[in-house]
């Protein structure tokens, strides 16, 4: 690993911590598991990955993570999140757990599990224009939906009328799994905007 | 219910939809829950998944008779109570059993040993189904064997109702230890290994060039304390079901929850430490040693 190598966190308390882990590895990151607070300061960027956002936000909460992880995407931290990183970054979740706590990061309202049970899953082409002509191959498992866009938040893509992929500022959410279908442009426009923000 | 989109590109029930979910589980825990209540408390706790059963194994093992699917009316009422998914089990070889947790819309099916099997000779042909399965397994032949007829997440079987982890430490060692005998093989010599676990080859060329199962392996059967829980994640299991181990204890809600923080900070002794003060009694448990092999559930399933 070169010494100029953007270094990139993945929070890893619940979830496909290894998907995201390889994907990035794959992109010359230089990849640490993020379980506490020392090891989120040592990272310039950091992706909250897929799995259940109740049980990954009840353990931030354990662990001491959700305040330094709330400053540091203030502070202007590029983040990415899947799925239950989504719902974590949301101002506000819709149908979550009565005590459930987002991070924050992202201005818009998510509703949990909006495409029904795991029955309904599904895999699809996806246009994210902001990616290029080439279409996402998405992967959407339990998969929530955006159901309100705060003023700066941009849409980056959408299946019919619903909202599954937004962006603010440094912040990307999207409501699929870009990790387990090989699709690497969300994890290399993360690491475009580390580069970017740390200078290296 | 709202209408996935029906584009020619969009597909439900892929391999990879139905590895996905057991890939987003893995850290977690998924507990044996028998009431609404119970899924609520599950839930609180952190559980990643409930699993609604109308008895946990150690009632099943203490009251005899013919164990079968769980009423849907339960299963309903779970569904009902909780966000997470809700997993339930089918028995080993009841492929209508099946059927009918699939038109109940559960997130996982577990055909599971801990059921009375309902075929002595075929598992169920989990491919035609949208729902996935996850099945036990005591080794990597019969890890493969399942994966084959299309199981999309493992779970070494442990023995269920025992309170006694040693068997889910002999499962989880014997499946990752014939793993790292198979990285050491030349081609030639994989053959035979395919031939004498009873598993395809191409499925066995597969594992031994990625060092691991195509699907998730979590860990299950007698896991009733945190240092159990982390044990099992030190030894590389990706998560843990916990049955009778909760609910069966002195006090279910602390006991969940320090389950929970122990298997996420699996490698960290003073945060095990910490999950394991003041949770009361575990559950008393019988030694695996003092069954008699027609009680042992393991020894279902081939």
């Amino acid at each position: 690993m070169s010494a100029g190598a953007p270094r990139v966190g993945v929070l890893a308390l619940q979830g496909d911590v290894r998907e995201h882990a390889a994907m990035l590895e794959s992109l010359g990151a230089e990849v640490s598991l993020v379980r506490s607070p020392a090891q989120l300061a040592a990272v310039d960027g950091l992706v909250l990955p897929g799995g259940e956002s109740s049980v990954i936000d009840k353990l931030a909460r354990q662990l001491e993570l959700r305040e330094p992880i709330r400053e540091r995407i203030s502070a202007g931290m590029p983040v990415l999140g899947t799925c239950a990183g989504l719902i974590l970054l949301a101002e506000r979740i819709l149908d979550g757990l009565p005590t459930q706590l987002p991070f924050g990061g992202l201005d818009v309202d998510v509703r949990r599990n909006a495409f029904g049970s795991q029955v309904d899953s599904f895999e699809t082409e996806l246009e994210v224009p902001a990616l290029g002509a080439e279409p996402v191959h998405a992967t959407f498992i339990r998969a929530p939906v955006v159901e309100r866009v705060g003023e700066g938040v941009e849409v980056l893509a959408a299946v019919g009328e619903r909202i599954v992929a937004v962006e603010q500022g440094a912040v990307t959410g999207i409501a699929f799994h870009p990790e387990v279908g090989g699709e690497p442009r969300f994890h290399r426009r993360l690491l475009d905007r580390v580069e970017r923000v740390s200078g290296a | 219910m709202i209408e996935n989109p029906s584009t020619s590109t969009s597909a439900t029930g892929s391999a990879r939809v139905k590895r996905g979910l057991a890939e987003m589980l893995k850290g977690g825990v998924i507990m044996d829950v028998v009431t609404p209540e119970q899924a609520r408390i599950a839930e609180d706790a952190g559980a990643v998944a409930v699993m609604a059963l109308e008895r946990v194994p150690a009632d099943i093992r203490a009251q005899g008779g013919v164990a079968r699917m769980s009423d849907p009316d339960l299963i309903d009422a779970i569904k009902a109570e909780v966000s997470i998914p809700v997993m339930a089990k089918a028995r080993i070889g009841h492929f209508v059993e099946a059927q009918v947790l699939e038109a109940l819309e559960v997130d996982y099916i577990d055909e599971s040993e801990v059921l009375s099997p309902a075929d002595y000779v075929n598992h169920i042909d989990k491919w035609p189904f949208t729902v996935p399965f996850v099945c036990g397994a005591t080794n990597l032949g019969e890890a493969l064997r399942r994966i084959t007829e299309g199981a999309a997440m493992i779970r070494s079987k442990g023995e269920a109702g025992t309170g006694d982890v040693s068997e889910a430490t002999k499962h989880i060692r014997t499946i990752k230890g014939e793993i790292r005998h198979l990285q050491g093989l030349s081609k030639d010599e994989l053959y035979v290994a395919a031939k004498e676990l009873q598993a395809p080859f191409d499925l066995v060329a597969e594992v031994a060039e990625r060092g691991a199962l195509p699907v998730v392996l979590f860990t299950a059967g007698g896991v009733a304390t945190p240092a159990d829980a982390a044990m099992m994640m030190q030894l590389g299991a990706d998560g843990v079901f916990v049955g009778s181990g909760i609910f069966k204890s002195g006090s279910p809600e602390r006991r969940a929850a320090a389950i929970v923080k122990a298997t996420a900070a699996f490698d960290d002794p003073k945060a095990i430490a910490d999950a394991s003060r003041g949770l009361g009694e575990a559950m008393v448990g019988i030694n695996v040693a003092d069954l008699p092999a027609p009680h042992r559930l393991a020894e279902r399933g081939w």
